[in-house]
């Protein structure tokens, strides 16, 4: 038994969103660019005095408006991305049961490497200490929660945000994600040897590895839809390998376990499921893992694709940014291709997708998988 | 304490009601199991204190020496919770998760991953400069697979924890969980962890946010 659609349970529609990327500032400048099969990928010689060459998404400088110098750029492009998503539901900020919800791995870290390391520091870095700053620019009301969870935070922001709603605690949760790239992250991800020379090519034959992306995205979820056709969060479920803190499960069960629930929950079968966005970080493991959850669920048929040939892995926003390119898949009936697959590189069949598909979409899931061997799925629907 | 009180289900009350059947806390060198200390010990710094209670505890866990201290203190606050009241056998792995909360989020090894990253950067390190790994750690342990939340609050919000937790077991998405804080920075350490479940043992008393403070 799970809280499925009743009538004292409240639906979750999304009201608004944005995703501000190197591709743009708005989710329609994003939607624009990859319809160009545009990257926002690029090579970079001496990034943080990289000794090796590295392919990253990265802000330029010139393109985001500094909205005061108080903010670092974590805490801009947060504002940045919550004011555009916001733009036709201002008057919930000031509502008391709306609730500020900030999904990221590693918020300020840099300021560890850029400042000198005092007690205010340790305060200034705090994530909570982001997502205060940020409540108080709009003047939210509530404390906002913070959700740090490895590569699930932006998609477990969205089902935390969602549960709160069904739950009766709050009507609106404005779910907003970020996380920008750090020679602190950019060093550790390089120590895994897990990083692509170049753009990345998720579950292809000749993958090398992940790029990093920097970025922030933004839901709003309200239990008040303008019109029953909003795309609304219908279930979503979280699972733990408990197999390695650093590698991912071996059968792929575990997501596979997530994606089923989730799926249950809906009341819906695999055949009902019209695009799914993977995770795809072009890891060999994370892939290979992902092409047996997928089966293990029965999906192997669903169009699937990986957006981090456009937008790298932005950790903590990914989940929100593809979250949004997939509630846009529902809205425009459009799937865009998976960048980087030529040639099947995973040992389970699944349905890649190779070119920009116009089809109905109903139902679309999103999953990610994370450090700490958590996994996690969620469904939007029409 | 609620020993006494017996079970009871309102028919107009949706939920039914959760018990911590066990709980555990660490900090000032101290460590206090249902609220009874167990341990105590002089051992600073930190490192050596998490230490003496490993070995207090003759814990036998070779991966144990290689977490960082946010992970140690988790982890061994989770086998204090679990080492005598909880009984893995009935529970289904996907219905056992864990709820988790801090202040500081990783910081602790950040900082040592920030100062050694000049030199080699070490994977061994970089794994831990997330917060929830610590909940890998103990699923791992215990072989838990049900849902995982890690929460960054400036400071232990019971209202919030409760709510999270109750809908994880109202809506059956998990049978057992987890649930508390875990924080360390520097020198300073704490960790208050409940198991809450649906079943009433022994003089459990009920989740309720005064239980958790």
């Amino acid at each position: 038994m799970g809280i499925t659609e009743t009538d004292n349970v409240p639906k979750v529609f999304i009201i608004g969103d944005n995703i501000l990327s190197p591709l743009g500032q708005t989710t329609a400048e994003n939607l624009e660019a990859l319809k160009g099969g545009i990257s926002g990928v690029k090579q970079h010689n001496d990034l943080f005095c990289s000794p090796e060459r590295v392919a990253a998404s990265l802000f330029d400088g010139g393109e985001i408006s500094k909205i005061d110098k108080n903010y670092t750029k974590f805490e801009n492009i947060l504002i940045l991305s919550i004011y555009d998503a916001m733009a036709e539901n201002k008057e919930i900020v000031a509502h008391e049961k709306t609730i500020l919800i900030i999904s990221t791995t590693k918020g300020n870290i840099s300021l560890l490497e850029t400042e000198p390391h005092t007690e205010a520091l340790n305060t200034r870095v705090a994530l909570h200490t982001s997502a205060q700053l940020v409540a108080d620019h709009f003047g939210f009301k509530n404390q906002p929660i913070v959700v740090s969870n490895a590569c699930i935070s932006g998609v477990l922001a969205i089902l935390t945000g969602t549960r709160l709603i069904r739950s009766g605690v709050y009507e609106h949760a404005v779910v907003a994600g970020a996380d920008v790239v750090s020679q602190f992250v950019l060093s550790g991800f390089q120590s895994f040897h897990a990083l692509s020379d170049s753009v990345c090519k998720p579950f292809d034959k000749a993958r090398t590895g992940l790029n990093l992306g920097e970025g922030a995205a933004t839901v709003v979820l309200s239990s008040h839809g303008k019109t029953e056709t909003d795309v609304k969060v219908v279930s979503g479920a979280v699972s733990n390998d408990a197999n390695h803190i650093s590698g991912p499960s071996r059968t792929g069960e575990e997501l596979g376990y997530a994606i089923k629930k989730t799926l249950f929950n809906a009341g819906l079968t695999a055949h009902d499921i019209d695009y799914i966005s993977a995770h795809g970080t072009a890891t060999p493991y994370n892939d290979e893992m992902e092409a047996r959850a997928l089966n293990h669920a029965g999906l192997q048929q669903v169009p699937v694709n990986s957006l981090k040939g456009y937008y790298g892995h932005t950790l903590g926003a990914a989940g929100l940014i593809e979250s949004v390119i997939a509630i846009h898949a529902i809205k425009e009936g459009l799937i865009f291709p998976s960048m980087g697959y030529e040639e099947n590189g995973v040992s389970q069949p699944i349905n890649i997708c190779t070119e920009l598909l116009n089809k109905p979409v109903k139902h679309a899931l999103k999953t990610a998988s994370g450090f700490g061997g958590c996994n996690a799925a969620i469904l939007f629907s029409k | 304490m609620g020993g006494a009180m017996p079970q009871f289900y309102s028919a107009n009350n949706m939920a039914a009601k959760k018990y911590i059947t066990a709980s555990c806390h660490i900090s000032h060198n101290r460590v206090y199991q249902d609220a009874g200390l167990v341990f105590e010990s002089d051992a600073a710094p930190i490192d050596d204190f998490l230490l003496s209670v490993y070995q207090h505890f003759q814990f036998s866990y070779p991966k144990f020496y290689k977490m960082d201290n946010l992970s140690k203190l988790g982890w061994l606050a989770a086998e204090v919770l679990l080492k005598d009241s909880f009984d893995k056998t009935p529970h289904k792995a996907e219905y056992t998760g864990t709820v988790l909360m801090n202040a500081n989020s990783s910081l602790d090894m950040d900082l040592k991953y920030a100062r050694s990253m000049q030199e080699v950067p070490s994977p061994s390190l970089f794994v831990y400069t997330l917060p929830n790994i610590v909940a890998g750690e103990i699923c791992i342990r215990h072989h838990f697979k049900g849902e995982n939340a890690f929460f960054v609050q400036p400071k232990f919000d019971g209202a919030f924890l409760k709510q999270q937790v109750d809908y994880l077991l109202d809506t059956d998405t998990l049978q057992t969980c987890i649930c508390g804080w875990v924080d360390v920075l520097g020198q300073e350490y704490q960790a208050d962890l409940f198991l809450v479940e649906k079943v009433k043992r022994g003089d459990a008393k009920e989740f309720l946010i005064e239980n958790i403070k």
